[in-house]
């Protein structure tokens, strides 16, 4: 699965496509990872998971804004969109 | 009873990884960036929905099944934030969808006449 | 009032997340919910779109319908991708939301997003430009039963 997810990053064409796919990417990781931690009897990876989505948000979020301003400090109201 | 409990829980896990598969072989196969979207977000509410509800009979009643329950709703808050930013700035971008039909022409009901007005805000 | 909704529901996301009844994890949880809650309070997010406490009960039968649909739409998308022949037939169109304020609006438009095979692309004041994964998935939204669905929650019932 995640040879498949990288895959897509490498191979994709547009910028758009490389933002979902990691995305998924991350979204993977965190299913894993409760997967694993139950599987090793440790469900306090959870906690990580928690800490990975959130930061999945965020990353996200960032690169798309970085690309559509080219700069990240701007405040959404003063776009004319 | 934890035998029923456990096959209940073995099925979900299962059928949240046959969506998962299913997502990630749409990804692949779809044309458009924006076809492909689709398949990541039944990746992200069914595959997760299911999995994690398999995983929460595993844990039964306790702090564990919180905090997939907390996993779960940050998907299902996040996962549209995401995608919904995702898909605008596509548009934005003008990369053209491939498409079948558009219906953005359309003509609004009646309700559509007002549109942008009568909200407070 | 709103400040202590979010006191009490932030202090008890702590001690669900720590699980330890230790009184010094006890007191920094108390200081840190504090200190979110007047950090809320000085960015002016404590109105009825930053925290919409009192969508609470509706929700309670709104977020089982929408689960249905999920699952319903999650399913007819899965068959789509998995058929040989790649049966789609993707879909822009317009869809007019009828709620009143801002967050409800928003309710609309994650819902959409959020039913696998239907993107909102767009919003402009109350229309909500949609992706569709298939046509009938367009055609239903344009039919408007989930926009019904979802003032009928805004309006708390």
């Amino acid at each position: 699965m995640f040879a498949v997810g990288t895959f897509a990053i490498i191979a994709a064409l547009t910028v758009f496509d490389r933002v979902l796919a990691a995305n998924t990417v991350g979204t993977l990781a965190i299913l894993l990872l409760a997967v694993l931690g139950f599987l090793n009897g440790r469900p306090e990876w959870l906690d990580l998971g928690i800490t990975y989505g959130v930061l999945n948000l965020i990353g996200t979020l960032a690169i798309l804004k970085f690309f559509r301003h080219g700069d990240l400090a701007r405040d959404a109201e003063e776009e004319d969109a | 009873m934890s035998l029923i409990v456990d096959l209940a829980s073995w099925a979900l896990i299962l059928a949240g990884s046959f969506f998962i598969m299913a997502g990630a072989i749409g990804m692949l196969r779809l044309p458009d960036v924006y076809t492909r979207m689709h398949s990541a977000s039944v990746i992200d509410t069914m595959g997760a929905g299911f999995l994690f509800a398999g995983l929460m009979l595993q844990a039964g009643f306790s702090q564990v099944t919180l905090k997939l329950l907390f996993i779960l709703l940050l998907f299902f808050f996040t996962g549209p934030v995401i995608t919904h930013a995702l898909a605008q700035a596509a548009m934005i971008a003008k990369i053209k969808p491939e498409l079948d039909e558009d219906r953005r022409d359309r003509p609004l009901d009646a309700n559509g006449a007002a549109a942008g007005e009568g909200r407070q805000s | 009032m709103r400040v202590i909704s979010l006191s009490v529901v932030l202090y008890l996301f702590w001690l669900a997340l720590s699980g330890y009844f230790k009184p010094f994890l006890l007191i920094a949880g108390l200081l840190s919910t504090v200190a979110v809650v007047l950090v809320a309070r000085r960015m002016r997010l404590l109105d009825s779109e930053g925290h919409p406490a009192h969508l609470l009960p509706a929700a309670s039968t709104y977020w089982p319908w929408l689960l249905w649909e999920i699952i319903k739409a999650g399913w007819s998308v899965t068959k789509a991708v998995l058929r040989p022949t790649l049966a789609i037939s993707p879909t822009l169109t317009r869809v007019v939301a009828s709620q009143r304020t801002p967050a409800g609006i928003v309710t609309y438009a994650n819902s959409i997003t959020l039913t696998p095979g239907t993107i909102t692309t767009g919003v402009k004041d109350t229309v909500l430009t949609v992706h569709a994964f298939e046509r009938g998935g367009a055609i239903d939204l344009e039919e408007g039963g989930m926009d019904a669905r979802v003032t009928r929650f805004e309006r708390g019932a």
